[in-house]
């Protein structure tokens, strides 16, 4: 290869490096939120029996408990790992995406008994910030209607552990309630459809 | 009967030839719109077929496969243990076909110029064509022919082999040793041998407790290998022993199905109760009949997966080249994601859109303690790379609590895998 031609393939490759460099796009909201299918169902519809729906969720809510992964502010089994993989940026695009589907109430065998009596302990303790029997996707949050029983319940040991940031109006409701009622009440959340 | 279907073939090619005016063979999949053929229907495949059609549903999905039902790999080893059934880790294709995919069961032979060739004599046209042939295997140990494999079952594409290999446990003598002979890398699910080695010592300790697993190994080291170090010791002291390479003169060399040995590379031989003989792999036959591999795997673009030896077509899951993702049912289904996104784009006059990967792998090592590695994969500077800070392995100071929860997270992925891949 002569002088000149090698010159010209240097500057030519250069020039197509700095190309490059610049395209450093940011993957769609689709893109992103794909990935999280293969643990939480197509479109975040979990068909169970533990990983959380995420379709309908509030953008708030996705967004900060995605954040409370990725700083560890959430214990986690595995999301605090996969958090840490993404921007904030990336992370208001996925909760974007889920916020744009529709709700999901999963399907899952219950104590119909349970939940019917865990319908007065809901009046009782937990109606007020979780309307429409936590079907609502408000923005401090998450669904709990149709949400898998699993879930919820590992939730509530989470909160009661201390390893997961609990309201203080939420921990009060929640001493309101015995163990019975507290287990009744998730299957009644659990339940909705 | 043979010939009348073949009749009845070109009279419908006829048919097809008139309407299209495309001489014979005719063209089995749609005239006018985009069409895409995915070859291979395990997760890989089924997801990018329903992934492009979900984004598109104007481009024309053709998947052929040769099975009518598929059988995961992933989960296969509680069948093994005695935990699972078959039935579930069985999947069909009606998923598939509800979402607008023609499936066809068929063999693929050809790859070239556009056209998809089947051994049932059918011809596809393809504007895009995916392949996701899986793994074959080498003929690494000596003596490892066809009835080698049923009498000395990989089990490492799940189906008969895992019913056979289940069948020979069960009717294995207390007190015989049952041998697991890993490959060397690079293979499909890194901790899979390692897992199973739980998995079938889990079922001795119940029903044999005189016998133990024996590893011998083609390498000295292995995916997970603190946490699975950990669950040997934790729950099959003395159940399990691993021989890495260094101490075997590199693993098994050869075997003897007959009389159900065999011999390591230092000499020594040993003889197995039920033998889970393992092959060096490769890609899918199909991907090395048509020139996609070099060294066994298929290099691919790691913005589209496209190949990088012949355009047009795409290879995704085990028989590509998409380091530094594994070999892994997850890492198959997001990589499908990128190539579907990829192909609409292409397809539609677009540019291709940035990458973003994930893969989640669990290992169920005994019944309350399962345990992960995960990581997010993004494109830097036009290479698949890992992003930094995220990912990693569950702590191996994990609380047991963590553990159990980690089996019902391994679990919920399951249903939801299979559900996001075959529809």
């Amino acid at each position: 290869m002569g002088y000149k031609k090698k010159l010209l393939v240097t500057v030519f490759g250069a020039f197509a490096a700095a190309g490059s460099m610049q395209v450093q796009a940011e993957p769609s909201a689709a893109m992103l939120a794909n990935t999280c299918a293969g643990c939480h169902g197509t479109d975040g519809k979990s068909v169970g029996p533990a990983s959380p729906n995420l379709a309908g969720m509030s953008e708030a809510y996705f967004i900060d408990t995605m954040l409370a992964f990725k700083s560890g502010d959430r214990q986690s089994t595995i999301m605090g790992r996969i958090a840490k993989g993404y921007t904030e940026g990336q992370i208001e695009s996925m909760a974007g995406f889920f916020a744009s589907k529709p709700v999901y109430m999963a399907s899952q065998k219950l104590d119909a008994k349970q939940a019917k009596a865990g319908a007065k302990s809901y009046d009782k303790a937990c109606s007020k910030c979780h309307d429409e029997n936590g079907g609502l996707p408000d923005d401090d949050s998450g669904i709990l209607a149709g949400q898998w029983l699993p879930y919820l319940q590992y939730s509530m040991e989470d909160f009661a552990g201390g390893h997961r940031d609990q309201p203080k109006k939420m921990k009060k409701a929640v001493k309101k309630l015995s163990d019975d009622e507290l287990q009744a009440v998730l299957t009644f959340f659990a339940s909705q459809k | 009967m043979k010939d009348f279907s073949r009749r009845s073939f070109i009279k419908i090619a006829g048919g097809a030839a008139a309407a299209t005016a495309v001489g014979f063979p005719a063209i089995l999949n749609a005239a006018g719109s985009k069409k895409v053929v995915v070859v291979g229907g395990g997760v890989g495949g089924a997801t990018a077929a329903k992934y492009i059609r979900m984004a598109d549903s104007s481009i024309d999905v053709t998947l052929i496969e040769p099975n009518t039902e598929y059988y995961t790999c992933f989960l296969s080893n509680e069948v093994l243990g005695g935990s699972r059934e078959m039935s579930s880790i069985r999947v069909g294709y009606d998923g598939l076909r509800a979402h607008g995919v023609n499936v066809v069961h068929d063999m693929v032979t050809t790859i070239d110029g556009g056209k998809v060739k089947t051994a049932g004599g059918k011809t596809f046209e393809y504007d895009r064509c995916v392949v996701a042939p899986g793994i074959s295997f080498k003929n690494n140990i000596e003596g490892y022919d066809e009835a080698a494999q049923e009498a000395m079952p990989h089990a490492w594409k799940a189906g008969p082999q895992t019913v056979n290999l289940r069948k020979q446990l069960t009717a294995m003598k207390d007190g015989d040793v049952f041998v697991i002979a890993p490959p060397p890398n690079p293979f499909r699910c890194p901790p899979g041998p390692y897992e199973r080695a739980c998995q079938v010592a889990g079922y001795l300790k119940k029903h044999k407790p005189k016998s133990k697993v024996l590893i011998l190994d083609k390498k000295d080291k292995f995916s997970k290998m603190g946490l699975f170090t950990q669950a040997f010791d934790r729950h099959y002291k003395g159940l399990i022993e691993f021989v890495p390479a260094k101490a075997s003169g590199g693993g098994v060399a050869s075997v003897d199905a007959g009389a159900g040995t065999l011999k390591l590379g230092n000499g020594d031989t040993v003889k197995a109760g039920v033998a889970n003989v393992i092959p060096a792999q490769q890609a899918g036959t199909v991907a090395l009949k048509n020139g996609l591999a070099t060294k066994g795997w298929c290099p691919i673009d790691g913005k589209t997966f496209e190949s990088t030896l012949v355009p047009n077509v795409h290879v995704i899951g085990d028989a590509s080249v998409a380091k530094p993702l594994p070999k892994s049912g997850y890492a198959a289904n997001s990589e499908a994601k990128v190539c579907a996104a990829a192909i609409v784009d292409l397809l539609n006059g677009r540019e291709p859109g940035a990458p973003s990967l994930v893969n989640t792998c669990y290992s169920v090592a005994a019944d309350g303690d399962a345990f992960s590695v995960a990581m997010v994969y993004d494109l830097k500077n036009g290479k698949l790379s890992k992003v930094k800070g995220s990912g990693g392995l569950t702590p191996k100071d994990s609380s047991m609590a963590t553990r159990a929860r980690e089996q019902q997270y391994a679990y919920s992925w399951f249903e939801n895998i299979k559900r996001d891949s075959w529809g």
